[in-house]
Formats: C-alpha cells, structure tokens, sequence
C-alpha cells in the first residue's frame, strides 16, 4: 500500500484502553443477546470478535457504532461516555457487511460524504480524498458510480470513506465475507498492512476463525453473549481456555475422561498428572501427534496404537482419523508422507495435552 | 426483514402524519356519521339520530336496479380484464415481439390518463360502429381501463412464479397447454383472486369513462349522479356509506390475499400506479 | 421453451384489443379534432379551424391556465401531505407499519363520488363545516367561499390524490436500503442532513410518480368541478364535456381533448426520463 497521508493518532498513553466495554447487556424483547461484557481495545490495536452468527458479535459492534443502545452498562471511549452520543456524534466510522455505499453519489463523493457532512475545511477535502483514493488504490475509479464497481473495488471505496475521516476507532462488520475465497485471502493482508501503516485501532467482527488468526493483534471469542475467551492468536491456539475455544479455533481432539490418584486416563490413554482428582477434559491439537518411529517412547511422552480409518491429503500435511481402540477415534496430522494404512505407534508430548474448561 | 433504522422517535411527524390521516378519514367519518341525521345532510351537530334513511334507502327501487346493473358490468368487466389481463401478462413475461415497449405503454395508458379521455374516444368509436349506448358499452370501457389493472397484477404474480417447474412439467412430458392448466394457472390462483376483487371493486365504483358510455340504465355511481343534481338527501348519505362499508371489505380481502401471493415486502414495492 | 404458437396466442388477443379499443379510438378522436360541425350536422372537412379557435379565443387559455393552476395546487398539497406520511410509515412506524399502510390505501380505492361527495356536504353553506363553525362561535355568518370555488376543487382533489401520491413515494423509501440510513449517520450526518442528502435523492423517481399522477389527473377532472367547483372552478374537461354534450360540437371537443391527451403524454414522457436520470441501479 502506498504511504498514507492519514496521520498517526495522537499517541495515548499505552496502557490507557480506547475504548472501554463495562457490564454491556443488550436485550432485545425476551432474548438476552449480550450478557455482561466487560472488554478493553488498546489503542492501535486488531482486535477481532469472533463468534458463530448468533453469538452477539455483530450486535457488541453496533453498540459501540451507535446503532443500539445498550439495556444495562456503559460504553467509554477516550474517557468519555460513548453510549449517551448518537452515531454521527461518535469519532467511530463502520465499513459495511455489504459496503453499504450511497449509490446516488460517485466514488469520490461516496468518500467526501463525512468530510463535507462534518464541514471539514473546503480546500482540504479533494486532498484528502485523493490520498484516500490511492490508499486504497481506487484512484482511477474516482468518477465511477458504485454499481459498476465489484465487489472487492466497493470493498476498497467502504474502506475509504471511512479511514478518510480519520475515526478514532473503525468498525468493520464481516467486510470480507462476500467476496470469494482467493480475493478474500489478498484483502486479508492488505488490510492489515493498512492498519499496521496508519495505526488506527480496528475492531474487526467475523465467524471465520482463520481469517480472526491472520488479522488480529487479539481475538474475542464470543458464545451465546458472553466473552468466552480474549487472547492474542497465538495464546488461543497454544491455551485454549474451555472446550469451545479449542474446537472454534483450528482443530483439536477433545479428551474426555478424569483424574484418580495422579493418573489422567482418557479413554486407551493414560498418563500421569499431579493434579486433584475430578472428571478433566484435555485439548489435543492434531499436529501435536506424530507417528512413533522406533517404539521408543520419552517419560513426558504417551504412546499408542491405532489403526487408521481414513486419510485426507491436504498438499503439505496428512489428516489421519484414527482408532485407538473401543471406538476412540482421533485425528492427527502429520507431514505428507503417502498414503498409510493398517495399526502405528503415535505418540504426543503430555505438555501439549493443555486441560480446557468446560 | 431489514433492521429498523437508528432515527429518533420524531413526535413532531408523528403528529403531522395523525393530521394527515385526520384528513383522509374524517370527511368519510362526517358522511357516514350524517346518514342517521334526521334534519338533513348540513348544519351541526347532529341530532335526533335515525334509520329513516336507511329505510328509505331499502325501499328505493330505481336505486336497487342501478345497484344490479352495476353488478352484471363488473361481473362482465372481472371476466374481460383478467381474461386479456392474463394474456396480456404472460404475453409480457415470456414473449418478445415488436413494439412491446409500446405495448406495454399502451395497456397502462388509461390508468394514468384522465377518464374523460377514455370514455369519450371509446364514445367516438361506439358512434362509428354504429352501436347503442348501453350497459354493453359501459362494460367496453370498463373492460379496456381495467386491463392495465389486471395485466400489473398478474404480470407480478407470474415474475413471482418459479420458472422451473413449468420446466419440469414439461420434462415430465405435459404439453405446453396441460402445463399451463395444471401448473401455471393454479400458481397464479391468489394473483387471479386479487385482480379480480380488485377490478370488481373499481368497476362498481367507476364513474368518469361511465359517464360518456352510458345508456337508459344507470349504474349505481351514475344513479346518484343524477340524484345530486336533483337534491341533496342523507338517503345519499346512507348509501355512500353502503357503499363505503362494502369497498372496505373487499379492499381488505384483497390486500390479505395480494399479501400472500407476493409477500409483504414485495407488495409494498409494487405498488406504483 | 414457449413454442411460436403460444406466443401468437398469447399476445394477439391483447394487442387486438388494445389496437381496436385504445388506438383507433385515439386514433379517432384525433381526426374529429381537425372536423368541424355545421349546423349541428358533422362535416368531414379536414381543417385546422378548431385549433385556431383554441389559439385565438381567450376563454380557452383562460380555463386552461386555471386547470393547470389547480392541478398544480393538488399536486404540491398532496406531495406536503403524503411525503411525510410516506416518510413516517416507513421510517417510524416500528410494529404498526402494515396496520398503518392498510389505513392508508383503504380510502384510496373508495368510491371517488363517495369522496367528493362528502366535501360537497361539508363545504356548502348550509354545510357541515359551517354548522361547526357557528356552533362553535367562530363565525356568525356562513362562510361563503368554502364551496363552488376553486379552493373547495383543489381541496376535494388533494383529499382524493394523496393516497395516490403516497404509494409511490412510499414505495421508493421502502427501496432504500436501512444500511445507508446507518451509513450516513456513521459518517457524521445528522437525521435531518442525512435526509436531505440520501433519503430524498433515493426517493426522486417515487415522488416524480406521485406528482405527476396527481397532476395529470387533475388536469382531466371533470367531476370535482361540477360537484364542488361551481362557475369559478370550472376546468377545462368540464368544457369538453359540456362540448360533448348540451353544446354540440364534437370536433372543437376532440381537438381540446388532444391537447390534453399531448400535454399529459409529454408530461409522462418527461418524468420517465427524469426518472430514469434519478434511479440509480
């Protein structure tokens, strides 16, 4: 991308939180939608909320826009009250789910729209709309009216119209969900070359948990209305706080099984753990499994056979479901390695046997 | 169903919209209210409320007769428009010739043109073919100003309808006549429905071709026309209110139906004159 | 899939129609206009003689300009009445939206004589309106210029055009996608800015509809005159029907109605392209 002329915010200090979510509930007639949500967004930062569609992500974003108000709880943003402003008084801007650009008005004027509204100076205007025009590399189209536009160019033109403004926070609700798989992956990391360039905090709602790993600085995993978990990506995948962090995001096997006098004994497997005795369930990732070479097996390590049931080739790596015996089945990845049948030892790490919540 | 939008609760356009409203309904509110006015059709308030007129009205033998004459043009003119109305709409949606656009243009003309026009250039046609004014050719020009009517109708019930399984009739070896008696028809049974209510509704109520069309037999709006010209009663009163009562309902039935064969949504984008 | 025959079938018997009872009946009425009529017998001499009279007579131009004076009262008092009505049922209305909506085109197919009757009641000397007034104190005397003028035409005409007006416009607001309400509120816009700026841009081709229907309209009503308009609000249809009938001159009748049938054709044809300059596909 090229470098913007948008100006870097002014710098706050960093541990004061933009923007601050405190015991936000939303409730629409009987339907409870968002239950207490307490959550802070760092200046500067990706922050993702992730969730199933239902969830209340979409809903916790048109909060903060403007677009409903909250049923109990508050919204601060720079140590000021947000929830008590209507939308056009908030320094908050949204790109659209379907861009929602004014088809009434060309390109350039979809972008001028907040600056001439909010009476910005006149001789500022066409500068700023032309650094934006070329941010977002649509400065050919100026003069296009949306309809003829795709949809990754709208896309572009959403994005600009609101980043010209200079928010202090930017919603984007899903924008990249309706464009197709290969676009969807080059907007992907455009997108966030442009927020690392121009610093503006982004508070990014989708239900693809790949593109909320690629995007964000942190991810908020939303269940039914509650946060279920916010970590940055890495500490998602490596901690999976409950069962349904783990499964969401990437793939994982769930062990069920419990603890009785230092031994975890999940179905075939068993290893010891000093830990107290109850019911357990352990998050396995499947690429923390590997295939036994020799039968040799380290002290921190648990073996098993299985027969494998079904192999999925996937160009780099392998996914193999596997039967350990009494119908467990697992899945494991490893490394392409042709195709494999019949029982093999596995083996796993007990460390990466990472016990979730329920 | 798209999300209500972010704006305020305004109550000054609400007020204005209830003035609005006001506006609409209370001369209808006023006539129907002085159809038990013994003292006559003016001055205020009303008292002494009676059903003399009402009665008067039930007695009324030339009025029953327009009322008769009426029904049998609107039976006639319901079975003309969705007939062509119906031809006209599949014409539309499936066949393409030239001059479509003007054919298109041609059929909605006499529902936007003044119905002087209409009425005295079908006059001029009926006196050139020699033929007798009458109930005959006020049903002609019901029949002919109707047709756009029918023709929006069904042609809004036909894009509704799923091109596919027309198709898969006739996969499964139905001629195109059979398809059209076992599938199409059935399909548009709501849109027929509506249409026809709806002609129905504005063939009783027409008045402005009528009167250039007309014979010796009156139809129920011309009957009291002619009454007007003689005196005004609150007998007019109780029949407009008839009259009123039975357009509400029909008006009512037809917009339930309508809403059901094309949906909610879509019926409010249809509705352009 | 449609085989020829189908088609033929199909179509021929509505163009017939609309050929044998639309166009030559137009076609008709234009070559009565350039007739003339003698002694009460119809003379088939092709000349411009009732145009000339049109053009040279001053009471045509007069009742003319009066008509389209009137049509434009309706026009913009409809438009103030039915745009915000449009505006709230679409915008405001929340849960009651299709009571409301059903409110609103119940009036519009009632009879029309029903309508204009009513006013005519209300409006007279002796009417409803009057007997309130004095009932109430307000007046003393009955308030003449209520009836048989042409404010009582242009009153009774709004009454029964609004709902004609309203459809439209509140068809176009119903098209616009919530979305950009939201958009523009995003981008700064207040509700009145955001109006202004997207609401009413986006709503153009229903609003030209509304106008010009209840404009062309009233430029060919006859009836509101001879209910409500008197000797003051007599418009120009009242003059091709009176042509038509106790003065008998079919020609000079057939030659105002093509200048009527011409002004509203290029009236449409007007809108249409302004229309079409205002919907953004």
């Amino acid at each position: 991308m090229s470098s913007a002329a948008i100006p870097q915010p002014v710098s706050v200090d960093a541990n004061l939180p933009l923007l601050e979510m405190r015991a936000v509930a939303k409730r629409f007639g009987s339907r409870e939608v968002l239950k207490n949500i307490s959550l802070n967004i760092v200046s500067g930062e990706f922050l993702t909320l992730l969730g199933e569609s239902g969830s209340g992500k979409t809903t916790l974003l048109r909060l903060v826009a403007g677009f409903e108000q909250p049923t109990s709880g508050e919204i601060w943003m720079s140590g000021e009250h947000l929830d008590t402003l209507p939308p056009y008084k908030r320094r908050v801007n949204t790109v659209f789910q379907n861009y929602a650009l004014f088809p009434h008005l060309n390109v350039r004027d979809n972008i001028a729209y907040g600056l001439r509204v909010q009476r910005a100076p006149k001789n500022e205007i066409p500068g700023r709309v032309n650094d934006a025009l070329n941010m977002v590399k649509m400065a050919e189209f100026a003069t296009a009216r949306p309809s003829r536009l795709s949809g990754g160019q709208q896309q572009r033109v959403a994005l600009a119209r609101a980043l010209v403004n200079r928010p202090q926070l930017l919603l984007l609700d899903e924008p990249l969900s309706a464009l197709d798989a290969n676009l969807r992956k080059q907007m992907q990391s455009e997108l966030k070359a442009l927020q690392r360039q121009i610093g503006i905090t982004f508070l990014f709602v989708t239900h693809d948990q790949e593109e909320a790993m690629a995007l964000s600085d942190r991810i908020a995993l939303l269940r039914d209305g509650v946060l279920e978990q916010v970590a940055s990506p890495r500490e998602i995948y490596a901690h999976p706080a409950t069962a349904y962090s783990a499964q969401f995001i990437g793939q994982t096997n769930l062990l069920q099984g419990e603890i009785r006098r230092s031994i975890a004994t999940c179905g075939v497997l068993r290893w010891p753990l000093e830990e107290e005795d109850g019911p357990v369930i352990f998050s396995l990732r499947p690429e923390t499994i590997r295939l036994c070479p020799e039968g040799k097996r380290q002290t921190n390590e648990v073996k098993f056979r299985a027969t494998i049931r079904q192999q999925i080739y996937g160009g780099t790596s392998e996914l193999l479901e596997v039967d350990c015996g009494a119908g467990q089945l697992l899945r494991v990845r490893l490394p392409a390695c042709g195709p494999l049948t019949g029982e093999h030892d596995f083996v796993f790490s007990i460390a990466d046997a990472i016990r979730v919540a329920d | 169903m798209s999300r209500t939008s972010p704006t305020r609760r305004s109550p000054l356009l609400a007020t204005y919209a209830a003035l609005v409203f006001a506006f609409i309904y209370l001369p209808i509110v006023v006539l129907i209210l002085y159809s038990f006015n013994r003292d006559g059709v003016g001055g205020f308030p009303p008292q002494h409320l009676t059903l003399d007129w009402y009665r008067q009205l039930l007695a009324d033998v030339p009025i029953w007769d327009s009322v008769l004459n009426s029904l049998l043009v609107a039976s006639g003119a319901v079975a003309l428009s969705l007939t062509l109305g119906l031809l006209a709409a599949l014409a539309l949606d499936r066949a393409r010739f030239p001059g479509k656009a003007l054919f298109r243009r041609l059929v909605l003309l006499p529902l936007i043109l003044p119905g002087i026009i209409t009425g005295l250039s079908l006059l001029m046609f009926v006196v050139l073919a020699g033929l007798q004014l009458s109930l005959l050719t006020v049903l002609l020009g019901h029949g002919t100003a109707l047709i756009s009517v029918a023709t929006t109708e069904l042609f809004a019930g036909l894009q509704k309808t799923d091109r596919a399984q027309e198709e898969a009739s006739l996969d499964l070896g139905a001629t195109p006549w059979q398809t059209f008696w076992r599938i199409t028809l059935p399909n548009l049974k709501l849109s027929l429905i509506a249409a026809g209510l709806l002609i129905f509704t504005l063939s009783m109520d027409e008045i402005a071709v009528t009167f250039f069309l007309i014979g010796r037999d009156n139809t129920l709006p011309l009957e009291i026309w002619g009454r007007l010209r003689r005196g005004i009663t609150p007998e007019i009163n109780a029949v407009s209110t008839l009259i009123f009562a039975v357009s509400v309902v029909l008006i009512v039935i037809w917009y339930r139906i309508r809403m059901r064969s094309v949906g909610t949504e879509a019926q409010h984008l249809l509705e352009r004159p | 899939m449609y085989s020829r025959a189908y088609k033929t079938l199909v179509s021929a018997p509505p163009l017939l129609w609309v050929a044998l009872f639309l166009l030559l009946p137009y076609a008709l009425m234009f070559a009565h206009s350039f007739w003339t009529v003698q002694d009460g017998v119809l003379v088939h001499q092709w000349n411009l003689a009732n145009y000339q009279k049109l053009l040279t007579n001053p009471l045509y131009a007069e009742v003319l300009f009066r008509t389209m004076r009137i049509a434009a009262s309706v026009m913009l008092s409809s438009l103030l009445l039915g745009y915000p009505l449009a505006y709230y049922l679409s915008f405001h209305s929340g849960s009651r939206k299709e009571l409301l909506y059903q409110l609103v085109i119940v009036p519009l197919w009632v009879s029309y004589l029903v309508r204009g009757y009513a006013w005519k009641t209300i409006l007279g000397s002796e009417g409803v309106l009057n007997g309130f007034l004095q009932y109430a104190h307000i007046t003393h005397e009955p308030v003449s210029f209520l009836l048989y003028s042409p404010f009582a035409v242009v009153l009774m005409l709004t009454h029964i055009y609004t709902p004609f007006v309203f459809l439209p416009i509140y068809a176009s607001l119903e098209h616009i996608p919530r979305p950009l309400v939201e958009a523009s509120q995003d981008l700064g816009a207040s509700p009145t800015s955001t109006f202004f700026r997207v609401i009413l841009p986006l709503s153009m081709p229903g609003l030209l509809a509304g106008a010009t229907f209840a404009f062309v309209l009233s430029l060919g009503d006859f009836l509101a005159p001879l209910l409500v308009g008197g000797s003051s609000g007599t418009m120009i249809a009242n003059i091709v029907q009176t042509l038509f009938g106790a003065t008998y001159d079919w020609p000079l009748g057939a030659a105002i109605s093509v200048c009527i049938l011409l002004m509203t054709l290029s009236l449409l044809f007007l809108t249409e392209r302004l229309e079409k300059r205002w919907s953004f596909k």
